[in-house]
């Protein structure tokens, strides 16, 4: 995984609450067997018209928004289905940051197995951000979000900011504990 | 300390504890299907890693398998590939593999129980949300993301944050166990609580009510716990459970020995604390019926679609979710449930494809017929399901009312095979999301149970069935 740098983009601002992963790739896409490819995809039934032609008043459509590497919404974010494929979605579609006031637990843990953030932010603070119209700064070291006049503050777990901010893969670390798993098995009732 | 019973299997399963970090927890059990595995097992090739306890390890296909004749070719060649795809994993992987010619094949979360893998005090994954549906057995299951799948295929482990504890009690008698099922119990603390009630909890699902449920009814209560946010549901074993696994396929031979150790360890011990707490009451609940887009969207059958605003009670958010929802589902505030007509009916998925469900389906639909106005499938959840209800007859009682008997799988709950909606169908569906295009693009679905799908297949419109005789 690539190490996750500071991110300067135009947030887009998607004003929906509960967004399920559902809407994120609909379910005719999952078929894929690799996991890119899947941004043309992204908020499909949302983005096109049955005919395939985009849906002009949908946000992601707005040429100003086109090359935003940020995403603004509201609280439940990613709920529903475990599919993973609603990340990898976000990716290839060039999101690398998601702010909301809350995500549901699968794919906020799966954002980070991807090297996305998914930032938690308070409702007030999230207001702030949809009132800004020009470019913010993300900086996941300082854990900061830089807009105009103001620099909004962000809590994440350590081990999470350090997962990113290294590009660690979850993987080789668990690895290097295969003396503390055999010692386990050994140890406990494994049915 | 008293300590719940999450408490209990999650300390049991600890291989790694760090101060400030997850826990790297160890898995009992992993289920594996065709749709959220391939990337995972290309991961393993990618880096020369082997699956470290493939006999821990079981696969199914379930999510894009037709449910029409299986010695037909499968027509939609993505979803051939990647049946094909998980047939080569589990090869190279040494995986046991239900195939879909395979009488053990079902959806995964039905095959789990039925075949014995599925026990108590374990920790199950799967790369499903629905995982949750084994916590009906005291098993701690949840759903895992691709990479995560690939995690446990290489270490067989997971590192996970601890989650809190939620306990939902369920107290007092329903009038009638027939007409309100498992599903309205769910259903009604979905709509108390909201879909993101539980989120960062792992529920115990607690009281009378609950005891007296059957195996099946407490597995449709566990699986739809990730619909109210969390990842799992938990209730603890009894005789009940026991005896539901006993003789099963896959249970360890051991298993007399273990009811001992699984009676007297996993219960929650009197006093202990949960982080959050919420009662429901059952003797004045009504058979539930969703009328939006999420499954907190739901009322009773007695009742009218409600107004945006009654529905928000002042979240500004919730009143503009409300407001989109409605206009999806073509639905006007102060219409009767009862007067909203159904074009499809789907009897199947995780939640409620079991045999007690077709047979609770059947005793509506004996000896009547489907509406013509509607297309009405029934789609068992496992292969083994089907033949238990082919040998009690209910494929003849369904086929001869009309509905469409077919074979198992995921099918419509989400819409991965052919099985689909038109767009502006409007269906009553067993299933567990009523997400806008979830069993196809412009498709529209309310959450119902077995009993109320039936009855509103052979009426063409939502049935209060506590009005019918259902004994």
């Amino acid at each position: 995984m690539e190490p996750f740098k500071i991110i300067k983009s135009i947030a887009t601002p998607l004003d929906k609450v509960n967004v399920d992963t559902d809407q994120i790739i609909p379910k005719q896409f999952l078929k894929l067997v690799q996991k890119t490819g899947f941004g043309q995809y992204l908020f499909y039934d949302w983005r096109f018209s049955t005919d395939g032609t985009p849906k002009e008043d949908f946000i992601l459509n707005n040429p100003k928004y086109r090359d935003s590497k940020i995403l603004l919404t509201r609280d439940n974010f990613g709920c529903g289905s475990s599919r993973e494929h609603a990340v990898w979605a976000l990716l290839d579609y060039g999101f690398v940051v998601v702010i909301a006031p809350s995500f549901a637990d699968i794919f906020y843990n799966n954002c980070f197995k991807n090297g996305i953030l998914p930032i938690k932010l308070d409702r007030k603070k999230i207001e702030s951000l949809f009132k800004t119209n020009s470019e913010i700064e993300v900086n996941l070291e300082n854990q900061t979000i830089i807009i105009p006049n103001e620099t909004i503050s962000f809590d994440i777990e350590s081990h999470r900011k350090k997962t990113l901010l290294e590009g660690l893969d979850d993987i080789s670390i668990t690895l290097q504990y295969e003396d503390k798993i055999s010692q386990y098995e050994k140890s406990q009732i494994v049915f | 300390m008293p300590k719940t019973l999450f408490e209990k299997i999650w300390d049991s399963r600890v291989v790694v504890e760090q101060k400030n970090g997850p826990t790297l927890l160890y898995v009992d059990r992993h289920l594996v299907h065709e749709v959220t595995s391939p990337q995972a097992f290309d991961g393993l090739r990618m880096n020369k890693r082997k699956v470290r306890r493939p006999d821990l390890t079981f696969a199914t296909m379930d999510h894009n398998v037709p449910t029409s004749d299986r010695s037909l070719p499968i027509i939609d060649e993505i979803s051939a590939r990647q049946i094909q795809v998980l047939e080569k994993n589990c090869k190279e992987f040494d995986i046991q593999l239900f195939d879909i010619n395979s009488p053990n094949q079902g959806i995964v979360h039905v095959i789990g129980p039925e075949l014995g893998i599925t026990l108590p005090g374990t920790t199950i994954v799967c790369g499903d949300s629905h995982t949750s549906t084994h916590g009906a057995f005291g098993a701690l299951a949840f759903g895992i993301g691709t990479s995560d799948v690939e995690h446990v295929l290489a270490t067989q482990c997971i590192w996970m944050e601890k989650p809190k504890t939620f306990e939902i009690k369920i107290e007092g008698k329903r009038k009638n166990n027939h007409a309100v099922t498992a599903k309205d119990i769910i259903l009604s603390i979905i709509r108390h609580i909201g879909t993101a009630g539980g989120s960062g909890t792992v529920i115990e699902y607690s009281g009378k009510t609950i005891s007296d449920l059957t195996m099946e009814q407490r597995m449709t209560i566990c699986n739809m716990s990730i619909e109210g946010g969390a990842r799992a549901g938990l209730i603890a074993p009894d005789e009940k459970t026991f005896a539901y696994l006993k003789g099963r396929k896959y249970i360890p031979k051991n298993y007399d020995e273990l009811i001992d150790y699984w009676s007297e360890n996993l219960k929650s011990d009197p006093g202990a604390s949960f982080d959050k707490i919420f009662t429901l009451r059952v003797d004045k609940i009504s058979p539930q019926v969703t009328w939006g887009t999420n499954p907190a969207m739901t009322t009773d059958v007695t009742s009218t679609v409600p107004f945006p605003e009654e529905y928000a009670k002042g979240n500004q958010d919730e009143e503009k979710a409300a407001i989109k929802a409605l206009q999806y589902m073509d639905l006007k505030p102060g219409t009767q449930i009862t007067d909203i007509s159904i074009d499809r009916v789907f009897i199947g998925s995780c939640t409620n494809s079991r045999l007690e469900d077709l047979i609770e389906a059947s005793k509506i639909v004996k000896g009547k017929k489907v509406s013509p106005k509607v297309r009405a499938m029934i789609v068992p959840g496992s292969q083994l399901v089907k033949k238990q209800a082919e040998e009690l007859g209910l494929d003849k009682i369904f086929k001869e009312a009309n509905f469409e008997w077919r074979e198992s799988g995921c099918s419509m709950c989400l819409g991965m095979n052919p099985d689909i909606l038109a767009a502006g169908e409007r269906c009553a569906s067993t299933s567990n999301r009523n997400f806008e295009g979830r069993q196809g693009a412009g498709g529209r679905t309310h959450l119902v149970s077995p009993v109320m799908a039936a009855a509103a297949a052979l009426a063409g419109h939502f049935v209060d069935v506590r009005e019918l005789d259902l004994n």
